[in-house]
């Protein structure tokens, strides 16, 4: 029940996008296509799931103070949790890899149409983001998993939706300086309200 | 062999460039305005907006993220021809990612409280399309000093445009600056708002401050 709801929190409540700001610059850059912006999505999903459960490993056995003492007696005052960052992006972009070889292998029609996305997904500030709030918020394996799968739906959801209304915005007269960028940082903002409506929501 | 011996001779007459030479300050003036990282070239949003609510943390932020951008840029291009193409992006993030451990440990010595408040957006700076863009787009390819510079004016021109928004959010969010409470001490009395203080703010505030520095520009932005 904890891990539903906690997928609920991370899919509309606290939203990769609206609530953090993580992972804007791939959310601006590919969302002027609902088909890019859906490949772009599910890889996120995909990624998110994978790694923050294996980082949750990472922190639990290797990082954390005393975390080693599986190792023996003499560790249990080790503490590597200044290797964090280097450590959880190492695995980010070795799973991105890894992820990439087998879709490669597995689904070619997938990896046609995911395309150059996946390799940029290692630098998506929503995957490292992802991962270090697992480590602040001291969740267990189960909620770690489905905090990973909530967040990449928050995400999926956000830029699709961000992309069908910029599909529209095509056809509207916008002013010269607000044109792109800035045009899309207010639609932002107003998504960011709308999604304000689901505060409170719990099972 | 004439042209070789030709275009010796030259490099030999050019006289060394001064420290700050035309076609150096333009990589410090360049990303201020016309060629900004964020409002131009829209990266490095990811994780300046969520610090912004107050004056404080944003200044914190804008000098580790100039420190970090500074530094990588300059052992990026001390080692640019020593690094193999195809393992670049592992290396470059190395960098970033040790770098950026190096801030926030000394944050977690000196100054303990921001680093409670800044939580988790030290570590995004490693993810922040600046300090990679400019690795791929400068680093790879020029001298030391010139990175340097680079790394300077794009750092500036991320500080100043966070700095702004950080300045309004906080002054119609909270009614202060830097802590300050600007408006009772000159007797007003404004209500704080509400909405700026939360995400939808940042985003508001950053689309305005774009809108206004483009126009200004002529930038039009073709999509």
């Amino acid at each position: 029940m904890e891990a539903i709801n906690i997928i609920i929190r991370g899919a509309f409540i606290d939203n990769m996008v609206f609530a953090y700001f993580l992972g804007m610059c791939s959310f601006l850059a590919v969302s002027k296509k609902v088909s890019t912006a859906l490949g772009l999505g599910a890889a996120v999903i995909f990624v998110l799931t994978i790694t923050v459960p294996m980082n949750w490993l990472l922190q639990e056995y290797v990082l954390r103070e005393g975390a080693l003492t599986w190792l023996g007696a003499d560790f249990a005052t080790v503490d590597l949790t200044f290797l964090q960052f280097i450590m959880f992006i190492a695995i980010i972009a070795a799973m991105v890899q890894l992820v990439e070889m087998v879709v490669e292998k597995v689904s070619p029609s997938l990896y046609g149409a995911l395309g150059i996305f996946l390799p940029l997904i290692a630098v998506n500030c929503s995957i490292l983001g992802g991962s270090l709030f697992m480590v602040q918020r001291d969740y267990t394996i189960i909620e770690a998993t489905s905090f990973g799968f909530g967040s990449g739906v928050g995400f999926f959801l956000a830029i699709v939706a961000l992309a069908a209304i910029r599909e529209k915005l095509k056809y509207s007269n916008v002013p010269d300086g607000l044109k792109g960028l800035g045009i899309t940082m207010f639609i932002t903002g107003l998504m960011g309200i709308a999604f304000k409506a689901f505060i409170g929501m719990t099972l | 062999m004439s042209t070789e011996t030709l275009e010796q001779e030259v490099v030999v007459k050019e006289p060394a460039e001064p420290l700050l030479s035309k076609r150096r300050k333009k990589f410090i003036t360049d990303p201020l305005n016309e060629d900004n990282p964020i409002t131009i070239q829209v990266l490095g949003i990811c994780s300046a907006l969520a610090v912004t609510v107050k004056m404080e943390p944003t200044l914190v932020m804008s000098i580790s993220v100039v420190f970090v951008i500074v530094f990588s840029n300059l052992i990026i291009s001390l080692i640019r021809n020593l690094v193999p193409n195809r393992v670049r992006i592992i290396v470059q993030l190395a960098i970033i990612a040790t770098l950026v451990t190096l801030v926030s440990e000394v944050l977690k010595a000196y100054y303990y409280d921001m680093y409670k408040v800044l939580g988790a957006f030290v570590g995004l700076i490693i993810t922040n399309c600046i300090v990679m863009g400019r690795l791929e787009a400068f680093a790879m390819g020029n001298k030391p000093y010139d990175s340097i510079l680079d790394g300077l004016g794009s750092g500036f021109g991320y500080a100043w445009i966070i700095l702004a928004v950080a300045f309004f959010r906080e002054l119609f969010g909270s009614g202060s600056v830097f802590d300050f409470k600007v408006f009772e001490a000159i007797g007003l009395n404004v209500t704080n708002n509400g909405l700026m203080v939360d995400s939808i703010g940042a985003f508001m505030v950053l689309g305005i401050i774009i809108w206004v520095q483009r126009t200004k520009n002529g930038y039009v932005e073709h999509s």
